[in-house]
């Protein structure tokens, strides 16, 4: 399997903190990746340094051969990496349509009307509310359509910050099951961080545990799902491996 | 719902408010001759006694208002076809105006400055409530607009065809001078640079005497003309006038009329490249840059060339505005120009409601001609602008229309 994504020795700081302490990690072409770790571990600032803000202070990111580190948020774009960010970060006043379309600003026109079915055969609730303020959708449907608007730019890699992140167990669950067939069916490429612990190493291929700004485990999610010292940490403690 | 205790007390703090503010405010007067002054202390007891009836009133009115509210809000629906309707309906008025009943000269003057200062809130709309980038300095490009027609007119010999176009290159140029050292800045830091800005130039028209003429201003600025003729009683050799192609006689009223539809194409012009650029790709990359733009960058938007096309196509639209407001008035100085005209078109823009071309056009026609209409009591003309002002920010805090038709609609699946 070749790497689509390689980080080598990444370092960021916001200030005077540093937030990530030389990281390596790599995602390899049509694996789902997961990251989990405490709150302020880096996790949520690993997957902004991949799009170029904060800016890497040193190391190299290189997507699909190309040395992305110093490029525009914008630019990094257009090579096929989408995020849909933390806390959704949907347009509030706009129409789920207007949103899809945004998304798809980057990708080829003429592509549109077939993502955008695909979008809404995913989610169908999002075909139903397509004339719908954006601000008006729960928190579940907000989710589903940041995760549409991320597709919507046809990426090869996809990154998901928190996609359950105060979400009903059972909208959770849907959306990690749409998680699971764009992965299958599209093979895009995840890299996904995750609170929820359990549910992300059952579906990662491969995960990486990171702390205080460092990895410090990583294998198959089956391994790390069965490993001690992560059961303990974040899985069967959820009180203790939140705090 | 208060009860009638509680009400009271509330009337009671609002009456000694205004005691306290009319006691020197209204208790003295200077005397008519001489040092010194009088007391008229009934009139604080009246407008203490007005304050607190005022105050019971409008704690008994909320009942009533909030029911029309909510009225309104489940009839949206049917919005946006009233709002085509009331479009419609104005755009006849405005094309049949000159020839109406109660058609003046002060009337058709009066009508092609509303005109401009529609022109005006449309452009500022781009900015303000599309791109959503607070500008309070928007003043500059009706200038820049406004000087670069009558300096081309002065020293090159331009006309106004030649310049309509030209000044609004010039100021889009401004536009995005403005726009590159400001990229960074949102809300109130940004609202304070335009701010300056328009400041800036202001001062620059006003001391830059061998340039611009400073406060003497610049005059004989030419009206337009109809396809090359001028309108005029008698024309110098060589050049022939308008009326005598048609064969009408000469009348001041013509020239005004001719203006106020050229105003009118231009704002027609203007309104319908808004409302097709905002079902553009550029024209929803402003709506999104308005609602969040770290998703913007995240989703491969370039926040830098989205600003910078506002700020240029708000400052265009600025351009056009300030010519045709050189060729109303025949002479421009750099006190046309102040911070209070700003004011004035980033008013338009608030009570119309952000983003609405019908309720933009519609506050600036109120505000462009309240002024007028107060005349006959011009002393409470203040009063009842800021009056109204109130009513709108209380029953209609979003403004006049503040229904966001969708930019695209899909009826299938």
């Amino acid at each position: 399997m070749s790497a689509l994504l390689k980080i080598s020795g990444l370092r960021a700081a916001y200030g005077q903190i540093e937030a990530l302490k030389g990281v390596d990690l790599t995602v390899g072409a049509g694996e789902i990746v997961a990251l989990i770790g405490a709150n302020g571990a880096g996790k949520s600032t690993l997957l902004m340094t991949i799009c170029g803000r904060p800016r890497a202070a040193a190391g190299t990111i290189v997507f699909d051969g190309r040395d992305i580190t110093n490029l525009q948020t914008f630019a990094i774009v257009r090579f096929g990496i989408s995020q849909a960010p933390e806390g959704r970060r949907i347009f509030p006043r706009m129409t789920v349509l207007e949103n899809l379309q945004i998304g798809a600003t980057t990708a080829a026109p003429e592509r549109f009307d077939r993502d955008r079915a695909r979008v809404f055969e995913l989610f169908p609730i999002l075909g139903e509310r397509r004339h719908q303020r954006g601000g008006t959708l729960s928190g579940g449907e907000q989710q589903m359509l940041a995760i549409g608007r991320a597709l919507m730019s046809q990426p090869r890699l996809l990154l998901l910050d928190e996609p359950s992140l105060g979400l009903a167990p059972l909208v959770a669950k849907q959306i990690f099951g749409v998680i699971r067939a764009i992965n299958a069916e599209e093979k895009i490429t995840v890299l996904l961080v995750e609170q929820n612990a359990h549910h992300a190493l059952r579906m990662a291929h491969r995960a990486y545990v990171l702390q205080t700004g460092s990895i410090v485990l990583s294998g198959t999610g089956a391994e790390l799902l069965a490993n001690e010292e992560v059961r303990a940490a974040y899985i069967e403690g959820g009180a203790r491996g939140a705090a | 719902m208060m009860g009638a205790a509680p009400r009271l007390k509330d009337a009671g703090l609002a009456a000694l408010v205004a005691l306290a503010l009319a006691f020197p405010l209204i208790g003295f007067e200077t005397a008519e001759s001489g040092v010194g002054f009088t007391t008229r202390f009934p009139w604080v007891a009246i407008a203490g006694a007005a304050v607190f009836a005022g105050r019971l009133l409008l704690g008994l009115l909320p009942q009533r208002f909030h029911l029309r509210q909510r009225a309104s809000r489940s009839t949206a629906v049917s919005d946006g076809k009233f709002v085509k309707l009331a479009a419609a309906a104005l755009i006849v008025f405005a094309v049949l105006l000159p020839v109406l009943p109660f058609a003046s000269r002060r009337s058709i003057d009066l009508a092609t400055l509303a005109l401009i200062y529609v022109i005006l809130g449309w452009g500022l709309n781009v900015v303000v409530g599309l791109a959503g980038l607070l500008d309070l300095g928007y003043v500059a490009f009706y200038a820049v607009g406004a000087y670069s027609f009558a300096l081309a007119v002065q020293w090159f010999g331009l006309s106004f065809w030649e310049m309509l176009p030209l000044s609004g290159v010039t100021a889009a140029t401004a536009g995005i001078l403005l726009g590159i050292p400001v990229l960074r800045l949102r809300g109130d830091y940004l609202a304070i640079v335009t701010l300056g800005f328009g400041e800036i130039v202001r001062i620059v028209l006003n001391n830059w005497t061998s340039m611009t003429g400073g406060p003497n201003g610049i005059g004989d600025i030419p009206r337009p003309t109809v396809f090359g003729m001028p309108i005029a009683p008698g024309a110098p050799a060589g050049v022939t006038t308008f009326n005598h192609v048609i064969g009408i006689a000469y009348d001041p009223i013509q020239r005004l009329i001719w203006l106020y539809y050229v105003a009118l194409a231009v704002a027609l012009i203007i309104n319908w490249f808004s409302l097709r650029i905002r079902r553009l790709p550029v024209g929803r990359a402003w709506e999104a840059l308005r609602e969040d733009e770290i998703a913007c960058r995240a989703l491969g938007l370039n926040p830098t060339t989205i600003k910078l096309s506002a700020f240029a196509t708000g400052a265009m639209t600025g351009g056009f505005a300030g010519v045709l407001f050189a060729a109303r008035a025949g002479f421009i100085s750099p006190e046309s120009f102040n911070f209070q005209e700003s004011a004035t078109v980033l008013s338009i823009v608030v009570l119309g409601g952000m983003g609405s071309q019908l309720g933009v056009a519609l506050a600036a026609v109120i505000l462009a001609t309240l002024p007028e209409f107060g005349r006959e009591f011009a002393q409470y003309r203040m009063l009842i602008f800021g009056a109204a002002m109130v009513a709108i920010m209380i029953w209609r805090p979003r403004g006049l229309f503040t229904v966001r038709a969708p930019s695209v609609r899909l009826d299938q699946t």
